[in-house]
C-alpha cells in the first residue's frame, strides 16, 4: 500500500509545485511507482513544470465527476514510465471537489502506486482542505523569510488540528552567502521557530529556473538543488541521508558531511 | 559597504531581527491573541493598577512571549508585562 503525501506551504510562490515535481521525479528515479496530483483547481501549473502540458485530455475534476476512469486521466511522464500526472482542471474552481472525494481518490490510487504526491494550492481554504484530506504525510515548504515562515506556522497548526500523522519541513531557496553574513535566517533558525522535523534544505539555485523553462525537473543531477531534492527523495524512501553541507566555502558546495542536521 | 564599516561593530544582524520578530508574532498568533486584544488587555491593566499605584503608562510593555516551561515541556507561551511604577500612593 502506497503512501499519500501532500506538499503544502500556506504562502504562494515558495516552491510547492517545483518541490512536488522534483520529489515525484526523484522517487520515480529510485524505481518507485509514483503519481502526482495537481490539486490547484483553476490555477494548474504542475503540468507545465513537468513538461506535460500538451498531453492533457482529462483532469482531476473529470475523474471526481465520473466523466472518465482514473487510468484515462493519468498522463505518463516523458522520461520515466513509472511516473504519472493527474492534472488539475483549469476552467473550474476549488468547490468542484470535496475533501471526502479527494480522500476516496487517494485511497484508490494508493493501491496501485508506491507514492501519491499532491501539490496543494496556496491558502488555507477549501483547496487546502481538499489536498490534505487523504494524506498520510505533509511536507511543509517555506523560504527563510518572515512572511513564508509565519504562513508555514499557520499551516503546521492546521495540519495538527486535522490530525496529520506526519509533518516535515523543507526549507527552500536558502541563500548560503546571505546566511553567512547574517542577512537571512538559517535552516536551523526556521526549525527553531516552527519546531517540526526537517526533511530537506534546498539552496537557491538558478538551475531551477532553467529546468522549469525546459519542463524537466532537475532532481538527481549535479546541481546543488538537484542533489538536495534527491536527498529528500531518499529520506522519503526510508534511507538515512546526511544533510548537504551548504555552509562550506564556495567551491566546496557539493561536499557531503557525515553530521545529521 | 565602505572600508570604514569593517571597523564598526556590527549591531544585531537582520536575520536575528527576523527571528525575534517572528517569534513574537507567532507567539501571539498561536495564542489566538490579536494586537487589538492585547491593546484592550493593556488598557484594562492600566485602569486596574492605577487605582492603587501610579504607573508610567508610556513605559508599560505587555506582550506574549515564549519561555522554557517548568516541567520540561519545551517552549510555552507566557503573558509578559513590564509595568514601571512611579509612586506608591499612601493611604
Amino acid at each position: 500500500m502506497g503512501e499519500v503525501i501532500v506538499v503544502t506551504s500556506g504562502k504562494g510562490g515558495v516552491g510547492k509545485t517545483t518541490t512536488t515535481a522534483n520529489v515525484g521525479t526523484g522517487l520515480a528515479k529510485l524505481d518507485k511507482k509514483v503519481v502526482l496530483i495537481d490539486t490547484d483547481i483553476g490555477l494548474r501549473n504542475l503540468d507545465v513544470v513537468m513538461g506535460l502540458e500538451n498531453r492533457i485530455v482529462y483532469n482531476l475534476v473529470d475523474v471526481i465527476e465520473g466523466n472518465c476512469r482514473i487510468k484515462q486521466a493519468l498522463i505518463k511522464d516523458k522520461r520515466y514510465n513509472n511516473l504519472y500526472l493527474l492534472p488539475s482542471a483549469q476552467t473550474r474552481d476549488k468547490t468542484a471537489v470535496t475533501p471526502d472525494e479527494m480522500k476516496q481518490l487517494c485511497d484508490q490510487l494508493r493501491d496501485d502506486f508506491d507514492f501519491v504526491i499532491m501539490d496543494c494550492p496556496a491558502g488555507i481554504e477549501q483547496g487546502f482542505r481538499n489536498a490534505i484530506a487523504g494524506a498520510d504525510r505533509a511536507l511543509v515548504v517555506t523560504t527563510p523569510e518572515v512572511s513564508a515562515v509565519r504562513d508555514a506556522d499557520r499551516i503546521v497548526g492546521l495540519l495538527e488540528a486535522n490530525e496529520m500523522k506526519k509533518t516535515q519541513l523543507i526549507v527552500n531557496r536558502l541563500r548560503v552567502d546571505m546566511v553567512a553574513r547574517g542577512d537571512m535566517m538559517s535552516s536551523q533558525d526556521v526549525v527553531d521557530i516552527l519546531a517540526i522535523d526537517l526533511i530537506g534544505i534546498v539552496p537557491d539555485d538558478e538551475n531551477i529556473v532553467i529546468s522549469t523553462n525546459n519542463g524537466e525537473p532537475l532532481v538527481g543531477n549535479d546541481s546543488l538543488a538537484g542533489q538536495a531534492y534527491m536527498n529528500i527523495c531518499r529520506r522519503l524512501a526510508g534511507e538515512e541521508v546526511p544533510f548537504l553541507d551548504l555552509n562550506a566555502k564556495k567551491g566546496f558546495f557539493g561536499r557531503l558531511f557525515g553530521k545529521k542536521k | 559597504m565602505s572600508f570604514l564599516d569593517i571597523f564598526k561593530k556590527k549591531t544585531v544582524s537582520s536575520s536575528n531581527i527576523a527571528k525575534g520578530r517572528l517569534q513574537l508574532a507567532l507567539a501571539s498568533d498561536r495564542a489566538g491573541c490579536s494586537p487589538e486584544i492585547m491593546e484592550k488587555i493593556k488598557n484594562d491593566i492600566i485602569s486596574v493598577i492605577s487605582k492603587y499605584i501610579e504607573i508610567d503608562v508610556a513605559g508599560l510593555d505587555i506582550k506574549i512571549q515564549q519561555t522554557e516551561g517548568e516541567n520540561g515541556e519545551g517552549l510555552v507561551p507566557v503573558l509578559y508585562a513590564n509595568i514601571p511604577v512611579k509612586e506608591i500612593r499612601r493611604g
